[in-house]
């Protein structure tokens, strides 16, 4: 196997108020071997999409990346040429939105949307009855006939999901990312797309990410996992033991969200106390210390480091490596 | 009031909507049949779970059921009374008895408004002559129920400036505004983290502790909302296919739709 993207201590900073450049993500390492399904998780407001769209060069203005490399199949994405990153885009990585409401244009039918794509990754006829565009709504379990005249609008939660799926796949990219690609659907739809995105990976040897909030979806898609807190990277490793043996304290409070929920007969729902940081309240030691079980002196003096803490796995955390972050 | 008194219930009720050329399904034709003869009692200090997959039904009949549609057929009850025709008095006693909490708390707050004119809304229509500081109190009094400890400093913010989890808690506290007897709330936590879901349903098993507050709770996630409700209404097409006490239901669901939101929720854990 080999390694398909491989970000390292990515930074990505906005101006704040006062114009002067302020980090959102700091710290965000994230490794893909070609063939994982990654899995992305952390509350909203950690980064999670902010690495997404580095990982090609998408950042908003008036947003950069200012630290940080990120590497895709040997190539250097931040030192790429425009029309490299052109033929990147949607050719060796899909990326579907979150939020697929806003990500489709509400005046073009779903066929239309679909060819733009197809039509942009290769010579493809301008006809409109349902082409190359319909292969791939079928492929994500759609009813290409009976869709290609729709508008957005028309479709449930999981047909609009899909279609963007079908739109990220249109470049026959080697890897998916999917950004929160649950938000706004029901239990059940969003049972049947862990099943496509399992479909998909197999049927087309896809490397997948997916991003979400909720360790319970992530723990059905993938097989790695990367967890992300306050615009760091603070446990990654393989499905099995991160979760079923969670080193950083923040990996266990998500596991608890999930593992409580399960258990019947108590009362009260588990939560995880306090909210995420806002980068202004970083400081410069642990991120996570004010909402930590296990916090100690050092977490409040000092930044701990992603650290091995075993074969393929890494945590950011004083209480299994004493590895720390350069004071700046 | 005793314990098990009829507070609002749907009688037979039915609503279509008119085609508008969907792709696909339901009344492609003849419009869509979002509701289909359904009934539905709640008692005062009930937990009523509503669920069922997107598409079933719940918020519409929700919207009929707080008077906010007209049905094309059926009625519904309020203490016993058919609310088209409570009268003037009895109106505003069913809108001030009956309050409604939305999924999405961004829409359903005002940008420009702060936090303070949000949450006394309701007080400052019902009481127009409420001086200054009792409207400051009574914000704050509202915000400490719904845990929110931000004082002064809370009032005067904006909603874009609140956490998602914030945010839905301030429209909870403004539902609280006029001590309803009944909260509907519509998918409340679905927009929210999962660390921040278990939170609001804290809040909202205390306030029914608290307050003997009655609630209907729809939602899709199943595993989530059993445990609050203790009866569960499950729909699917415009019908209630299945209901009963909590446990029978997730125990021993007699339905396929049932059986699949179960499935689903399980899967997801």
């Amino acid at each position: 196997m080999s390694t398909l993207l491989q970000i390292e201590n990515l930074a990505v900073a906005f101006p704040g108020a006062d114009g002067v450049m302020r980090r959102v993500v700091d710290g965000v390492c994230l490794h893909v071997e070609e063939g994982d399904a990654m899995g992305v998780v952390g509350e909203s407001g950690c980064g999670k999409s902010l690495t997404a769209l580095a990982a090609l060069r998408l950042v908003p203005e008036p947003g950069r990346i200012v630290a940080g490399t990120v590497m895709l199949d040997g190539e250097d994405v931040l030192a790429m040429a425009e029309s490299r990153l052109e033929a990147v885009r949607g050719g060796i990585v899909g990326l579907a939105f979150q939020d697929a409401s806003a990500a489709l244009d509400p005046l073009r039918s779903v066929g239309f949307q679909v060819a733009e794509a197809a039509r942009l990754h290769g010579p493809v006829s301008q006809q409109d009855t349902p082409g190359p565009g319909a292969a791939l709504l079928r492929d994500v379990g759609l009813d290409a006939e009976a869709l290609w005249r729709g508008y957005p609008h028309q479709l449930s939660g999981g047909q609009r999901q899909r279609v963007l799926l079908a739109s990220a796949l249109s470049g026959t990219p080697r890897l998916l990312i999917a950004d929160e690609p649950t938000a706004a659907l029901d239990t059940v739809a969003q049972s049947q797309l862990a099943e496509l995105l399992a479909r998909l990976r197999a049927q087309r040897g896809l490397t997948l990410v997916v991003i979400s909030h909720d360790p319970r979806f992530i723990e059905r898609v993938a097989d790695q996992i990367t967890v992300v807190y306050a615009g760091e990277t603070v446990e990654s490793g393989a499905r099995v033991s991160v979760l079923g043996y969670p080193a950083h304290p923040y990996t266990l409070g998500l596991v608890a969200l999930t593992k409580a929920a399960r258990s019947a007969g108590d009362e009260t729902f588990p939560s995880l106390p306090g909210t995420v940081p806002i980068p202004a309240e970083w400081g410069c030691c642990c991120r996570f210390a004010s909402r930590c079980p296990s916090v100690f002196e050092r977490c409040r003096e000092r930044r701990p480091a992603l650290a091995e803490i075993a074969p393929g796995r890494r945590a950011r955390c004083f209480l299994w490596s004493e590895a720390e972050e350069p004071i700046d | 009031m005793t314990e098990r008194e009829e507070l609002l219930a749907a009688r037979a009720l039915t609503r279509r909507y008119p085609a508008r050329g969907g792709v696909r399904g339901r009344g492609r034709r003849s419009g869509l049949l979002a509701l289909d003869g359904v009934s539905l009692t709640l008692s005062s200090g009930e937990i009523v779970g509503l669920i069922g997959r997107s598409g079933a039904g719940k918020s519409t009949l929700a919207r009929l059921m707080l008077g906010l549609e007209t049905p094309d057929a059926g009625e519904v009850r309020f203490r016993g009374r058919d609310i088209r025709s409570l009268g003037r008095a009895g109106t505003r006693q069913f809108r001030t008895a009956v309050q409604i909490v939305f999924q999405d708390a961004e829409a359903a707050m005002d940008p420009r408004q702060r936090v303070e004119s949000i949450v006394a809304e309701p007080v400052r229509i019902q009481r127009r002559r409420l001086g200054r500081a009792a409207f400051r109190t009574a914000a704050l009094e509202l915000l400490a129920d719904v845990g929110l400890a931000g004082g002064v400093t809370l009032l005067e913010k904006y909603p874009h400036e609140l956490s998602g989890g914030e945010r839905q808690r301030v429209t909870i506290a403004r539902a609280l505004a006029l001590d309803p007897s009944l909260l509907v709330l519509d998918e409340p936590v679905s927009a929210l983290d999962l660390s921040v879901r278990g939170q609001v349903l804290n809040l909202l098993l205390t306030l029914h502790r608290r307050r003997h507050i009655g609630m209907l709770l729809i939602a899709h996630d199943l595993e989530l909302v059993a445990r609050i409700c203790q009866r569960l209404v499950v729909m699917a097409g415009g019908r209630v296919v299945e209901e009963g006490p909590s446990e029978r239901v997730l125990a021993h669901p007699s339905q396929s739709a049932t059986r699949e939101l179960l499935t689903a929720s399980v899967g997801m854990g």
